[in-house]
């Protein structure tokens, strides 16, 4: 379902999740060009999860993310030319290049840290929370991770604390289902998590979770607008555990791109290759949000098109940007280390 | 000048910092280790109970908690207590607060202190007598601290939670009673600049840490020999002041470098590296190591004694320098 909003909110929603999936389709291409070589992770099959939940936030709020990070900064708003270029290691990077793929970060926009390790951040999410409780500024703290995060000691121990002093602390945990990098081939997660559903987990620490169906863009605002009010009311964390399909281009160690997306293929799958056409079909949240907004008579088809020509030329001169921008002078590693 | 006892003087810190800035918070433990002064932490607790927490035995948890804390404005002083429980706590310490400022191209700065107290202190056997200071000297992004007297730990202590950097603060359980001048008006001392500890003509000992007063023994004992030693104190491990050490040994032209730390790839070891390579030409004679031996720490007293940079091993080596 569609996100109760004006038709101007669910268009800009539109908006972010097409910036995210060119965005990443255009990664790819750069790293097949060899134009950068470090590893990356894909956020392309959870734009209807990170869009909409981060939508709910007030500006001055703090989060954290990890190795898959692209797609939650760009729908805070980071600009992509930033987040190119700090990918492909140059000067103009979000972090001057010192950062990558794994470690970009946006202060300005909450975003003080991003983790390469899948579970670093949740306790360091505790730590904001408790900052802002003790400063009684009322600023949330949203902790973004994915399901192995759950696998690491850390979860439970960050778990522990933030249920114990109540924090201002929302943990979205995006499992991004099956067949992922580095995984076993088919393995579900009751093979690698005993405790299965994943909520039960910080439910054994008192902390009220739920699990939704993270390519349903409705159901996912609704259900963090939700959570976000009780955090501000003083309830303590909560914990929402957004599901999707894997997009089938990061089954691989490396991420390829099946089909470039167009508005056109919300309706027509057809050119799409076999093994990856289902998932087009109908586990896109992008394809399956267009079709919503088309269904539900708050835009036609042109008036996407025209949003995501709109995109695609940011994107095309995002790339320009970033390929133009300088590698850091090699004794830059040496500075910065130090405040 | 007065003269107060060392966990006085940390005390006094304490009190000090956390009246002067409402952003320091405690997180965990008492500051004191096993130590039975616990009438200075009840009173710093009555006055600032609002502003420490103590959490779950999850030293990982916390030491991320106060990670973030200081991305966010704090600046939370850890007690992790005996020191080898840092190992619990590696992750965030070495891998999220020492890379979260170089990381973000300099954008996010991390205010933190992990406080602990390391070493061979009576007892600890092999899991509660770990020295870490010299693991975390290889990783780069945190200072280290590790003062050896009421002065230094008070004034240390002040920059520690000043620095805009994460912070290891490595103290010692036999140094809590011992004694000495702390100055009334006392200021923060600045990382990075060594303290001679005692002066002499015949041969440098570089100690950090309890080492220094037992250096200090040893000197006075060595002089009834004739042998003068200079006893110099680093303080801070990161930034190192070479310097001060490197004109010690231009005049002594002989090192003994006396630290708890085990020996391989320890703090003495990478002192001595550093004489190596930039004081070569001064030395008279090889660098000679008095650290833990490498061997995991034994229960039994004798044993303990035995493997530690003791009183006799370090006067040993000092005669040996001068052989």
């Amino acid at each position: 379902m569609l996100p109760n909003l004006p038709r101007e909110n669910l268009l800009e929603l539109c908006r972010r999740m097409f910036t995210i999936r060119h965005f990443e389709e255009n990664l790819v291409l750069l790293h097949d060009k060899g134009v950068f070589g470090g590893h990356y992770h894909l956020y392309v099959g959870q734009e209807a999860t990170g869009v909409p939940a981060l939508s709910c936030l007030r500006a001055d709020d703090y989060l954290f993310t990890t190795h898959r990070n692209h797609g939650h900064l760009l729908a805070r708003g980071v600009e992509p030319k930033r987040l190119f270029a700090e990918i492909l290691g140059r000067v103009d990077g979000l972090n001057k290049g010192k950062g990558g793929s794994f470690h970009s970060v946006a202060p300005s926009l909450g975003f003080l840290h991003s983790s390469g390790v899948v579970a670093g951040i949740i306790p360091l999410s505790t730590g904001t929370a408790y900052a802002a409780k003790a400063q009684k500024n009322g600023r949330l703290t949203v902790c973004l991770f994915g399901d192995g995060s759950l696998e690491e000691g850390a979860a439970p121990e960050a778990f522990n604390i933030a249920s114990l002093l109540k924090l201002p602390l929302l943990f979205l945990c995006e499992n991004n289902g099956k067949y992922g990098a580095g995984r076993a081939v088919a393995a579900a997660q009751s093979s690698s998590m005993a405790a299965y559903p994943l909520t039960e987990l910080p439910k054994a620490y008192k902390i009220p979770a739920q699990q939704i169906d993270g390519m349903d863009a409705g159901l996912v605002h609704a259900t963090i607008s939700e959570a976000v009010g009780k955090i501000r009311r003083g309830e303590g964390p909560q914990f929402v555990e957004a599901q999707t399909v894997r997009f089938p281009g990061s089954e691989t160690n490396w991420p390829t791109v099946p089909k470039p997306t167009n508005t056109a293929l919300a309706w027509d799958v057809s050119d799409v290759p076999e093994k990856a056409r289902e998932w087009y079909h109908s586990c896109d949240p992008l394809l399956i949000y267009i079709r919503e907004l088309v269904e539900a008579n708050r835009a036609n088809r042109d008036e996407i098109a025209a949003i995501e020509s709109q995109v695609k030329s940011e994107i095309a001169a995002a790339v320009d940007f970033a390929t133009n921008s300088p590698y850091p002078k090699p004794e830059e590693a040496e500075r910065d280390f130090f405040a | 000048m007065r003269e107060l006892a060392y966990y006085e003087a940390k005390f006094e810190a304490l009190e000090e910092i956390m009246s002067a800035d409402e952003r320091v918070h405690l997180i965990n433990g008492t500051f004191l280790s096993l130590s039975p002064h616990r009438h200075v932490f009840q009173n710093l607790q009555k006055k600032f109970s609002e502003r420490m927490f103590a959490p779950p035995i999850s030293e990982l948890g916390f030491c991320g908690l106060a990670t973030g804390a200081a991305m966010a404005g704090l600046r939370p002083i850890v007690d992790l207590s005996t020191g080898s429980f840092i190992y619990e706590a590696w992750p965030q310490v070495a891998n999220e607060a020492a890379n979260a400022y170089s990381m973000s191209g300099g954008q996010t700065r991390v205010p933190v202190v992990f406080h602990l107290f390391h070493g061979l202190r009576g007892g600890g056997a092999a899991q509660h007598s770990g020295s870490p200071q010299a693991m975390l000297w290889n990783v780069p992004g945190l200072e280290i601290a590790i003062p050896s007297s009421p002065r230094d730990v008070k004034g240390l202590l002040k920059t520690a939670v000043a620095s805009d950097n994460p912070t290891i603060f490595v103290d010692h359980t036999r140094l809590l009673d011992i004694r000495g001048e702390v100055p009334d008006n006392d200021q923060a001392i600045p990382f990075g600049v060594a303290d001679i500890k005692r002066s002499g003509s015949d041969v440098t000992l570089i100690a950090t840490s309890y080492t220094v007063q037992v250096g200090l023994q040893a000197a006075g004992k060595l002089a009834k020999e004739g042998i003068e030693v200079e006893v110099v104190d680093p303080r801070t491990l990161v930034p190192f002041d070479l310097a001060t050490i490197l004109s010690s040994v231009e005049k002594t032209h002989r090192v003994v470098i006396g630290d708890e730390t085990h020996q391989s790839c320890g703090v003495a070891a990478e002192i001595a590296a550093r004489i190596a390579e930039s004081g070569f030409d001064k030395l008279k004679t090889r660098i000679r190591r008095v650290s833990t031996l490498d061997v995991p720490v034994p229960y039994s007293p004798g044993l303990e004694a035995h493997i530690g940079p003791s009183e006799s091993r370090i006067m040993d080596a000092v005669r040996a320098a001068l052989a």
